[in-house]
C-alpha cells in the first residue's frame, strides 16, 4: 500500500514533486561542483607543496632568516672581487668569471646535530636534513685600455656606488664590455635517503638518482625544467663554485607542469664543503609515525628546537599564493556560503511545499484516519514521499553536478601557485627565471668591483621566487561526493517530511466530516 | 451495542461556547438500522463522531461492545476504527490519486492483511456493489454514484460491526439516492450490521427501522 500510494501521489501531483525536486537538485548539484573544485584546488595546492616537500612530508623545520642591516658588510662577502690578474686575456678582451656558493638569503644555515634531536622525537618516523644554496655566477667581458687601467686596476669590494675611479667616465666608460650574473639553486641532501625530503615527490626523467654511494662525490642531480632551459643534460656536466659536477639524472615533478624544489640537486656533505657551511643544514623534512599526530608532533618540535620555525602541511599550503589561493579563498568562502544558502533555500521550498501539500490534504489524510489509519501510517507516507522526492532530486543534482565537473574539466582552467615565501622553506619551486634578470644587471665600472649587497640580492631572490608553478585545475569526481549528495537529498526529504508529518498527525479524524467538495 | 451515557460535547468557537450534544443518553443495539435527522448544525454530525470513534465527548461515557470509545486512547481509538467501523461520507472523500481498487484496499492496510489477499478482498467488495468492470479507474473517471459505491466498497471490506453514513445520498439524484440506500439496506440486512445514517431525507430516513431527532444537542425519539 505504502510503495503504491507513494507512487501514484508522485506521478498524479506531478508538479509538487517536480518543483521540489528541482529545488534539491539545483542546491545538490551546486554542493557537488563546489566540492569537486574545492577538492581539485586542494589537490593542486598539495601537488604545488608535494613538487617542493615531498610527499611523505608532515613537517619542515627551518630557521627565520634574520633580516639583513641596512648597508650590512656582509655586501663584502657577497662582492666578486676581480684582481688584475684574474681573468684570461685574449685578442684585447679581458675574461672575467667568477661562481660562488652560498646559502639561500632567506635561510639561516643551522647546526647539522638538530636533525639528531629531531630524529629523537618520538611520534618522528622519518627525518632528513638539507641545505639550500644558491650559485651565483658573474661573468663579463672587458675590453683592454690604454696604459693603467688593465694593470693597475684596484680591486674594489663591496656594495660600493658606481666608481669614481674609473679613468674613462660617460657612457662609453663600459664600452665593449659584456657582463652576465647567472644563478641557480643548489640543494644539498642526503643522497640516501628518499622516504622522505624533497626528493620523495619526483618522477625520475633521465638517468638515475642519488644514492648512498653519491656521498662525498661531485654527482649532480638537475630538475628537468631547468636542465632544458639551461641545455644541461645527463651524461654533461654543470660548474658549481668552480668545481665541475657529472650530471647524472634528472628529474621532474610528479605532479604536472610543477618546478621541483631546486635546480640542482646535490650530496649535502659536498655542499657543505663547497659552500663552506660544514656541519650545517638549513632545512629539516620530517615525516611524522601518524598523520592524526601531525599537530601534537609540531607542539613538541617546537618545544625541542627553541628557536626554529616548525611548520606543518597545512601551514605550508597557507603559504602557496598566486591564483591559487585566489581560487582556493574563492571556493572556501563563496562557494561554501552559497551552497549553504541554495541548499537552505531548497530545503525551505521542500518544506513549504510539503507543509502546503498536507494542508491540501487535510481531507484525505482526515479520511485515513478516519477509516483507521494510524497517525504513524500517515506520517511514513508523508516522510515516505519527501524523502523520495528529494532522491530524485539527488538523482537529478547528481547528474547536474556530474555536468559541471565535466564542464570544468573541459575548461581546465590553470591556476598559478608559488609555495616559496619569506620566512618559509627558501629556495623552493625556484626557476631559471631568476637568472636572466642578471643580464641587465650595470657594471660599476672596468676593472672595478660588482658589489652586490645582501639587500639588493633580495631583489634577485624575489624575482625567482616569484617565478611560479602552473597547475591545471582538475575537478575530481569521487565517491564522497555522491554520497554527501544522497545524504544531503534524505536530509533534506527528511526535514521536509518531519515538518509535513509534524502537520499530518495533528489533523483530526473529524475532519473528514467537513467542508464537502 | 453503542451505550452513550450523559455525553455532552462543547467546542470552544472564537466568540462562544458551542454545545453541540447536550447530555445525551442513548443505546443503540446491534443489527439496528437507525436514521437520525434534525436541523442544520443540530449536532447530527458531533453524534456520529462520538459513534464512530473519531473523537471524544467533554464529558459522559461512550462504549461499543466492550470498549470505552470515551476514555481510550488516539492510537487505540484509530485501531478500533480500522476494525469494527465503516464509514461512507456525503462527499464520498476518496483518495483521487488512488485507483477505485486501491481506494478500497486503504481500508485493509492497517488491518495487516498481505498485499494479495488485500486486491482479492477489495475486487470482491467491488464486485459485491457493482463495479466490477471500473477496478482500475481514478475517482474523477467515476460518477458521483458509483464514487460512493467505491465508498461503500471500502466501509465493507473489513466486515465491520457498525456502518456510520453521514448524509450518503446528499450529492446524489433521486434515482442514485434509491440505488445506493437499496444498497446500503442490502448488505444491512445481510451482513447483521448496525447502521446509522444522518440524513435530511425523509424519504430516506423512513427506510429505517428507528429514527432519532436532533435539535440543539438534544435527541429524541421520533
Ligand atoms: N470543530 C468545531 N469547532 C467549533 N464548533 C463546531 C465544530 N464542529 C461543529 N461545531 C458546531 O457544533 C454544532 C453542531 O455541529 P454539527 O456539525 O454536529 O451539525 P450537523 O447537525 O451535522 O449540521 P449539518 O446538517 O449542517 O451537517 C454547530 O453549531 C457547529 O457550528
Ligand atoms: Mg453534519
Amino acid at each position: 500500500m505504502f510503495g503504491t500510494y507513494l507512487r501514484r501521489e508522485l506521478l498524479n501531483r506531478r508538479k509538487q514533486t517536480i518543483i521540489i525536486s528541482i529545488g534539491m537538485a539545483l542546491a545538490i548539484g551546486l554542493v557537488i561542483l563546489v566540492n569537486s573544485f574545492s577538492a581539485g584546488v586542494q589537490n593542486a595546492q598539495a601537488s604545488v607543496l608535494q613538487s617542493v616537500y615531498g610527499v611523505g612530508t608532515d613537517i619542515t623545520i627551518s630557521q627565520a632568516a634574520t633580516p639583513p642591516t641596512a648597508g650590512a658588510t656582509g655586501g663584502g662577502q657577497q662582492g666578486f672581487a676581480f684582481g688584475s690578474g684574474d681573468g684570461a686575456s685574449t685578442g684585447g678582451t679581458t675574461n672575467l668569471s667568477q661562481s660562488r656558493l652560498t646559502s639561500t638569503p632567506t635561510q639561516t644555515v643551522f647546526d647539522a646535530t638538530q636533525l639528531a634531536t629531531v630524529q629523537a622525537v618520538s611520534g618522528v618516523a622519518a627525518a632528513t636534513g638539507t641545505l639550500s644554496l644558491e650559485n651565483v655566477t658573474f661573468s663579463g667581458q672587458i675590453p683592454q685600455r690604454g696604459t693603467g687601467a688593465s694593470g693597475t686596476g684596484g680591486t674594489r669590494t663591496g656594495g660600493a656606488a658606481p666608481s669614481t675611479a674609473a679613468p674613462t667616465g660617460g657612457a662609453d666608460g663600459a664600452g665593449g664590455s659584456a657582463f652576465n650574473l647567472n644563478r641557480f639553486s643548489v640543494l644539498g641532501l642526503d643522497p640516501s635517503g628518499d622516504s622522505v625530503g624533497p626528493l620523495s615527490a619526483v618522477t625520475l626523467a633521465d638517468g638515475r638518482l642519488l644514492s648512498a654511494a653519491d656521498a662525498g662525490t661531485d654527482n649532480a642531480v638537475l630538475d628537468a625544467n631547468y636542465a632544458t632551459s639551461a641545455s644541461l643534460a645527463t651524461g654533461g656536466t654543470i660548474a658549481i663554485a668552480g668545481t665541475t659536477f657529472t650530471i647524472v639524472g634528472t628529474v621532474s615533478s610528479s605532479g604536472s607542469d610543477s618546478a621541483t624544489a631546486a635546480n640542482v640537486y646535490i650530496p649535502l656533505d659536498v655542499a657543505q664543503t663547497l659552500s663552506t657551511n660544514t656541519g650545517k643544514i638549513s632545512n629539516i623534512y620530517v615525516q611524522a609515525s601518524s598523520s592524526s599526530a601531525v599537530d601534537q608532533l609540531q607542539t613538541t618540535l617546537k618545544a625541542a628546537l627553541p628557536t626554529a620555525t616548525v611548520d606543518t602541511q597545512a601551514d605550508l599550503a597557507a603559504t602557496v599564493s598566486g591564483s591559487l589561493s585566489t581560487a582556493s579563498t574563492l571556493v572556501s568562502n563563496l562557494g561554501t556560503w552559497l551552497s549553504i544558502l541554495v541548499l537552505a533555500a531548497a530545503f525551505l521550498i521542500a518544506i513549504l511545499f510539503t507543509i502546503s501539500g498536507v494542508t491540501r490534504r487535510t481531507r484525505e489524510f482526515g479520511t485515513l484516519k478516519a477509516i483507521g489509519w494510524s497517525n504513524r501510517r500517515i506520517v511514513g507516507q508523508v516522510a515516505g514521499e519527501s524523502v523520495v522526492q528529494g532522491l530524485i532530486g539527488g538523482v537529478i543534482g547528481i547528474a547536474v553536478g556530474i555536468a559541471g565537473i565535466v564542464v570544468v574539466n573541459i575548461i581546465s582552467p590553470t591556476l598559478s601557485g608559488s609555495a616559496s615565501t619569506a620566512g618559509g622553506v627558501g629556495g623552493a619551486a625556484r626557476r631559471a627565471a631568476g637568472a636572466a634578470a642578471g643580464g641587465g644587471t650595470t657594471p660599476g665600472g672596468e676593472g672595478g668591483g660588482f658589489g652586490q649587497r645582501a639587500a639588493g640580492g633580495g631583489g634577485f631572490g624575489a624575482a625567482a621566487q616569484q617565478a611560479a608553478t602552473t597547475v591545471t585545475l582538475h575537478a575530481p569526481f569521487t565517491i564522497e561526493i555522491v554520497l554527501i549528495a544522497v545524504g544531503l537529498a534524505i536530509l533534506g526529504g527528511l526535514l521536509a517530511g518531519a515538518f509535513g508529518g509534524w502537520r499530518a498527525a495533528r489533523l483530526r479524524p473529524a475532519e473528514a466530516l467537513r467542508s464537502v467538495g | 451495542m453503542y451505550q452513550l451515557t450523559n455525553v455532552t460535547k462543547t467546542y470552544n468557537a472564537t466568540k462562544r461556547k458551542v454545545t453541540a450534544l447536550d447530555d445525551v443518553t442513548l443505546t443503540i443495539q446491534d443489527g439496528e438500522m437507525v436514521a437520525i435527522q434534525g436541523p442544520t448544525g443540530g449536532g447530527k454530525s458531533t453524534l456520529l463522531q462520538m459513534l464512530g470513534a473519531l473523537d471524544r465527548p467533554t464529558s459522559g461515557d461512550v462504549t461499543l461492545g466492550a470498549s470505552m470509545l470515551s476514555k481510550l486512547g488516539d492510537h487505540k481509538l484509530a485501531e478500533i476504527r480500522a476494525k469494527e467501523i465503516g464509514f461512507v461520507f456525503q462527499g464520498f472523500n476518496l483518495i483521487p490519486t488512488l485507483t477505485a481498487e486501491e481506494n478500497v484496499e486503504t481500508a485493509l492496510a492497517p488491518l495487516g492483511v498481505s498485499g494479495s489477499e488485500r486486491r482479492t478482498r477489495a475486487r470482491d467488495a467491488l464486485a459485491s456493489v457493482g463495479l466490477s468492470d471500473r477496478f482500475t479507474h481514478l475517482p474523477a473517471e467515476l460518477s458521483g454514484g458509483q464514487q460512493q459505491r467505491v465508498a461503500i466498497a471500502r466501509a465493507l471490506v473489513k466486515r465491520p460491526e457498525v456502518l456510520l453514513a453521514d448524509e450518503p445520498t446528499g450529492s446524489l439524484d433521486e434515482e442514485t439516492r434509491d440505488e445506493i440506500m437499496e444498497l446500503l439496506e442490502g448488505f444491512w440486512r445481510e451482513q447483521g450490521l448496525t447502521l446509522i445514517i444522518v440524513t435530511h431525507d425523509t424519504a430516506v430516513a423512513r427506510r429505517a427501522g428507528r429514527r432519532l431527532h436532533i435539535k440543539a444537542g438534544k435527541v429524541r425519539e421520533v
